[in-house]
């Protein structure tokens, strides 16, 4: 597959006003509200297009499997740093920057959007435009190519991004200490106040997992500074914290992700819990009503999203304020007048 | 338009005579120079909005401006509109250590941050050299970087959620202390808009824990392209310095004369290799790169010993711009950024540069993220002089673009680097940028004709400059 045929498809969708339904692998549609329009499948555009250790970046193209990217990348000893979810093996590249769903790394690192360099998009008009660049520092133009981690391909195809990467820390390690969540957050927020290696926490079941990343002294100093039980299998715990293969998350029960001020005590609503970001995100599988989870998130100044659910009519992302709302349309219009990618996905009415 | 602003403003929050206006005529780049028609002081929220309410209902351009120590003439007044002024917006909100976030409003100093956050060991990481002078209100508008950004981030990276108004005053939250706001991430495009999008009244920015100890290595080379080829080398170690720059010959020259920074002096180019982190941490990573450096032709290393060594290595650097003033009656800062391996490259084309337009251009380069700014000097007064130097920095920026790089990484575009952005983007691309404006300001006035060029200036700049009897947009029309 080639650029010009995906840019003929979308050009000859906007001419006939046919909606779209942009996808890689798939391994992300539980994700969003439910995806709609003619299926567009980005996975023949693949493949790495430019990848240059020393420069710390790499640009791909939308269909490469994530996991091959990674795969390479860990031969090179670097990493995306984000760590982002895969939820299964078929995830590609596009499909990770369009859900910009950032992992356990992401309090410490940053998110999606932190690491966007640059993209090449085709519009809802056909168009191929160009945003950013492979360069680290780039303020010519609007920064479009961090507002497209997230839009879930509403604004454009994704076709091509370049990512800022990071050197894989030489030395890990993950401790394990039993307290309870109120404790587990005091402590969290204790130490990231601290110039402690901490790259990633989640707390469940009354137990702390704090990893920590970086060169040996420093790991082996903080480990004796917070205490606790070294994990021998912490790989395998991380990934399944990332993708949802933690015992936690199994069950029917809807899945909500809380996102919050860190410091915020923990949230009294029914069901199980678990943290991540040094409490910043709170997992939470439960029955409870929609509007009651929404609320609590906002009492703290949070959003609620509606992660995996049977049913999900009632919206998936927090709805936004009246004029960001407009601001979100105007927006849309701007990039797809038609209104052909990905109808719906992110919001219902655009 | 006045009466219309004292309606409600105090009478000395509105400026209009021309000895009041005078001091707002132009920011950091003096090139260029404009008389506002008005300036309007505001204090609060409640000002900032009426003042836009009022410019909107009478089509009247509205400018925005911090400390106007901006480098690309973003704050570039508007003959026929208001300059709005947020030096008064100088409070610090909440600081809160316990969360490590700072809520600001936009009049602050950069630098004012990291001193308010100091009790409780905390900082405000990205510091341009403007860091005494510049507001943060000036760097989200200016995605500002600094010399610890590679480790550290940019603006974009280190704001957490902003508030304000757009033209209309409808008041506007992006981002939020929650990570990961919902839709679309509207904080990103804000950063960096050059105050085309919006007015900012609260800027959230993440306060990192202090670094324990922090020290440079100060590594002296005989040749600019292994200085170049030492900081690849580095990266390719698997090593993010703190901070990783780099001065040729004519720069440390003309910053010791001013500072006596202690630099190689002999030195053809010398990189500043900076760790932080615990005591631990910057041991084992100085000692790593001190043998990186070395294998690489460093020809001189020095490790600074305390902490006023450390700062004294700095001083040298953050007094660049200064001290350049100081030899010459006028400088030109350009702000190009380009993959690093493209450096000797790049640094050989100004070389040939200098001759071509018999003009002196000494060398900084924010190394570890390939961000160059080379220093024309130059005498205003002489006009032959001005335009050399503009052709010089055009062809420069240009060489930037060719090599796979930015016409600036950090200063922004402003009305400076205007015409560079036909060089950069194609059509659609500028035409897009026009259409997220209008997203936000469907009638064009707020920092009206600046960042984004029209794509009838475009064409204009392409035939004064045709290349081999090709126009750079031949598809457009000719006016």
């Amino acid at each position: 597959m080639t650029l010009e045929q995906l840019r003929q498809r979308i050009g000859e969708a906007w001419a006939r006003a046919t909606p779209l339904r942009l996808r890689g692998g798939g391994s992300k549609d539980f994700y969003g509200n439910a995806p709609r329009g003619e299926l567009l499948d980005t996975r023949g555009y693949a493949g790495i297009v430019n990848y240059e250790p020393t420069e710390l970046v790499v640009t791909a193209r939308c269909g490469t499997p994530l996991a091959e990217l990674e795969k390479i990348l860990h031969d090179h000893g670097q990493c995306l740093p984000f760590e982002p979810p895969h939820f299964g093996p078929a995830a590609t590249l596009g499909g990770c920057v369009a859900a910009g769903l950032s992992g356990p790394r992401r309090a410490a690192a940053g998110a999606v959007r932190d690491f966007m360099l640059g993209a090449k998009i085709v519009d809802g008009r056909g168009r191929l435009l160009g945003f950013g660049g492979e360069v680290m520092k780039n303020v010519a133009g609007y920064d479009v190519s961090r507002l497209l981690a997230g839009s879930l391909g509403t604004l454009g195809l994704i076709a091509e991004v370049s990512l800022k990467l990071l050197p894989r820390p030489p030395c890990e390690l993950t401790l394990r200490l039993e307290m309870p969540q109120a404790r587990a957050l005091e402590a969290l927020s204790r130490w990231a106040g601290q110039p402690l290696p901490i790259s990633a926490s989640a707390w469940r079941d009354s137990e702390l997992s704090v990893r920590l990343s970086g060169a040996a002294p420093a790991v082996r100093a903080a480990a004796q500074k917070l205490g606790g039980e070294a994990l021998a299998e912490a790989d395998f715990f991380w990934r399944g914290v990332r993708e949802q293969s933690d015992a936690f998350f199994a069950g029917s029960d809807p899945l909500w992700r809380i996102a919050l001020p860190s410091v915020s005590a923990p949230l009294a609503l029914p069901g199980r819990q678990l943290l991540e970001w040094g409490g910043g995100l709170r997992w939470l599988k439960s029955t409870t009503p929609a509007q009651a989870v929404r609320d609590a998130a906002k009492r703290v100044n949070g959003h609620a999203t509606l992660f995996r659910a049977a049913e999900k009519s009632g919206g998936v992302f927090s709805p936004l304020e009246p004029a960001v709302a407009r601001l979100h349309r105007a927006l849309k219009a701007a990039f797809d007048p038609a209104g052909i990618l990905n109808p719906g996905r992110l919001y219902e009415e655009f | 338009m006045a009466h219309a602003l004292r309606a409600f403003l105090p009478a000395r929050a509105v400026l209009y005579e021309e000895e009041d206006t005078r001091p707002y005529e132009c920011d950091g780049l003096t090139a260029y120079r404009q008389l506002p028609m008005i300036v309007a002081l505001p204090e609060s929220e409640a000002q900032v909005q009426r003042v836009l309410k009022t410019c909107a209902a009478m089509r009247v351009p509205v400018v925005p401006r911090g400390a106007g120590t901006g480098l690309s003439g973003g704050a570039l007044p508007p003959g026929d509109g208001v300059l709005l002024s947020m030096a008064k917006f100088m409070r610090v909100i909440r600081l809160d250590a316990r969360s490590r976030i700072a809520v600001v409003q936009p009049g602050v100093r950069n630098a004012a941050i990291s001193e308010a956050a100091a009790p409780y060991g905390l900082y405000y990481a990205p510091d341009p050299s403007s860091q005494i002078a510049c507001t943060i209100g000036g760097n989200v508008a200016e995605n500002s970087g600094g010399v610890h950004c590679l480790k550290y981030g940019l603006t974009v990276h280190n704001v957490v959620a902003l508030r304000g108004f757009t033209i209309d005053g409808d008041a506007v939250a992006f981002g939020s202390e929650a990570p990961d706001a919902a839709g679309y991430d509207l904080l990103a495009l804000a950063v960096g808009s050059e105050g085309m999008l919006l007015v900012v009244t609260e800027v959230s920015v993440k306060l990192l824990p202090k670094p324990q100890c922090a020290r440079v290595i100060m590594a002296s080379f005989d040749d600019v392209e292994k200085a170049g080829s030492a900081v690849a080398e580095v990266i390719a170690a698997g090593i993010i310095p703190a901070g990783l720059e780099m001065m040729d010959r004519p720069a440390t020259h003309a910053v010791e004369q001013f500072v006596g920074a202690g630099y190689d002096l002999a030195a053809a180019a010398i990189l500043l290799c900076e760790s932080d982190g615990t005591p631990e941490e910057v041991d084992d990573e100085i000692s790593r790169m001190k043998a990186v450096l070395e294998r690489a032709g460093a020809t001189r290393m020095t490790v600074s010993s305390d902490e006023a060594e450390r700062l004294r290595f700095w001083s040298g650097r953050k007094a660049a711009f200064p001290a350049v003033g100081r030899i010459s009656p006028d400088y030109y800062c350009m702000d190009g950024t380009i993959p690093r391996k493209r450096l000797g490259e790049v640094l050989n084309f100004i070389a040939a540069m200098e001759k071509k337009y018999g003009l002196r251009c000494p060398n900084v380069f924010h190394a570890g993220d390939g961000n160059l700014h080379p220093l024309i000097l130059f005498d205003a007064n002489d006009a032959g002089e001005l335009a050399r130097t503009e052709q010089f920095a055009a062809e420069v920026l240009e060489k930037c673009v060719a090599v796979g790089g930015t016409i600036t990484g950090e200063h922004g575009v402003g009305v400076e680097k205007i015409n560079q952005m036909c060089v950069q983007f194609r059509p659609d691309e500028l035409e897009l940028f026009h259409a997220v404006k209008r997203a936000f300001d469907p009638h064009g006035l707020l920092n009206p004709g600046k960042a984004v060029p029209t794509l009838a200036r475009c064409a204009e700049y392409g035939r004064l400059r045709v290349h081999g009897g090709q126009l750079p947009h031949p598809d457009l029309p000719r006016f």
